[in-house]
């Protein structure tokens, strides 16, 4: 028998997931992913909710994040450093990549 | 199981200190991660070296290392008969396994015994695959087929390589770099522990003809001079069909004619647009005919695309 196909989800700015959802994907204690929320390097929908809620989008940011905590060895303030850079040159390849498709 | 030099993958003497192999692993880190580096095969790279630095940044694990002997990398080996006794808790066979995978097995089993019931729930681990898309199964979505090979407890507590296969859809409109979860498709649970998910990086095949950003497409259209000037209709070649698009007369160079709704669907929301750029065409061979009206044209028009230069340079 085949077997049905599993649908693969969208980590993007439309679809949401709740704090425990991110904290048990991250890969990161629950105590250090607090401290990337407090820093800034991740955005709660609405920060003051009792219950946080995320656009899936952060879900890859936090995975990034546990990756470079373990590979690295950061602290979490350190974290966020490199977290910003890293999205700072994703915003430049994207413009790149919009440059580069206007002009062909 | 092939052998790999560790100490060689981090440019390291068989003695070096811990200072040293954390020195040298963090030098390299630094160049080839695949976060912030951009090197040619910067990730097969970084993988290796962070197995060989897992390894060897723990003593108990850099002696069982250095127990299997040196070797040339790439050659074929077996652990000496009692190197299972000493490390790996009397596991047996070791032939479906690589070398990564019996460190990280020796990891396993030190958790298991660290005081965690055997009975504890374990979630499964996340797995990682890059799927290549043409455009158009990106455009419109698609089903793919992915052959996994998957890392697993065995009952004695060791650990073997299985295949895991997984059929996933793909919605349409995913973009090159772009990352996509299928929920409990990752590693299975232990002991009623979730199941993993699987990870997904969408590699998409550059197309000869559309260029993306975001969610709209872009075209060039090359246009013959009197095209451009008188204006024309053109069939033009879009994902989701051709369309009859009118050239209005007197389009210029580089201008952008957009086809609202004909770029990228994603989800429910609204397609973005399809811009068609227009590029002038010139001939590089013209026949004496074309020449001469060429020449006439010239000679009739007081259209002048430098004034503005002209002007300045009278200054």
């Amino acid at each position: 028998m085949i077997a049905p196909a599993d649908d693969a989800v969208r980590l993007d700015s439309v679809t949401e997931i709740t704090w425990t959802q991110l904290v048990s994907a991250s890969g990161l204690p629950e105590d250090e992913l607090r401290e990337l929320v407090r820093y800034g390097a991740l955005v709660p929908r609405d920060p003051d909710a009792p219950a946080w809620t995320f656009e899936s989008r952060w879900l890859v940011v936090a995975r990034t994040a546990s990756r470079l905590r373990h590979d690295f060895e950061l602290d979490p303030h350190g974290l966020c450093v490199v977290l910003g850079f890293v999205e700072r040159i994703e915003r430049l390849e994207a413009e790149v990549r919009a440059l580069r498709a206007l002009l062909g | 199981m092939k052998y790999k030099d560790y100490y060689a993958v981090l440019g390291i003497a068989r003695d070096a200190s811990a200072d040293e192999i954390k020195t040298s692993y963090r030098r390299l880190a630094r160049k080839y991660h695949p976060d912030v580096s951009k090197e040619k095969d910067a990730e097969e790279k970084f993988k290796e070296m962070a197995e060989a630095y897992e390894t060897l940044k723990d003593p108990e694990k850099r002696a069982a290392y250095d127990q299997l002997g040196s070797h040339t990398p790439g050659q074929d080996f077996r652990p000496p008969p009692d190197w299972g006794q000493h490390f790996a808790q009397g596991r047996g066979g070791f032939d479906d396994v690589d070398l990564a995978d019996l460190f990280a097995g020796l990891s396993g089993q030190r958790g298991r015994a660290g005081g965690r019931r055997a009975d504890h729930p374990l979630p499964g681990s996340d797995y990682e695959a890059v799927v290549r898309l043409t455009f158009d199964q990106a455009f419109h979505g698609t089903e793919v087929d992915l052959e996994l090979s998957a890392l697993e407890w065995d009952p004695d507590g060791g650990m073997r390589r299985v295949p895991h296969r997984v059929k996933t859809r793909i919605p349409r409109g995913v973009s090159d770099g772009e990352k996509l979860r299928v929920p409990g498709k990752g590693g299975k649970g232990v002991n009623g522990g979730p199941d993993g998910d699987l990870y997904l990086d969408i590699d998409v095949e550059a197309h000869p003809l559309y260029r993306m950003s975001g969610r709209d497409l872009y075209v060039d259209l090359p246009l013959a001079p009197w095209e451009s000037v008188l204006g024309t209709n053109v069939n033009l070649p879009t994902p989701g069909g051709t369309v009859a698009l009118k050239v209005p007369a007197g389009t210029r160079a580089g201008q952008h004619l957009r086809l609202s709704g004909r770029g990228i669907a994603r989800g429910s929301g609204a397609a973005g647009n399809l811009y068609a750029i227009v590029r002038i065409e010139v001939q590089s061979v013209l026949d004496d005919r074309q020449r001469a009206l060429y020449k006439e044209l010239s000679e009739i028009s007081n259209f002048n695309p430098r004034a503005q230069l002209e002007q300045e340079a009278a200054r």
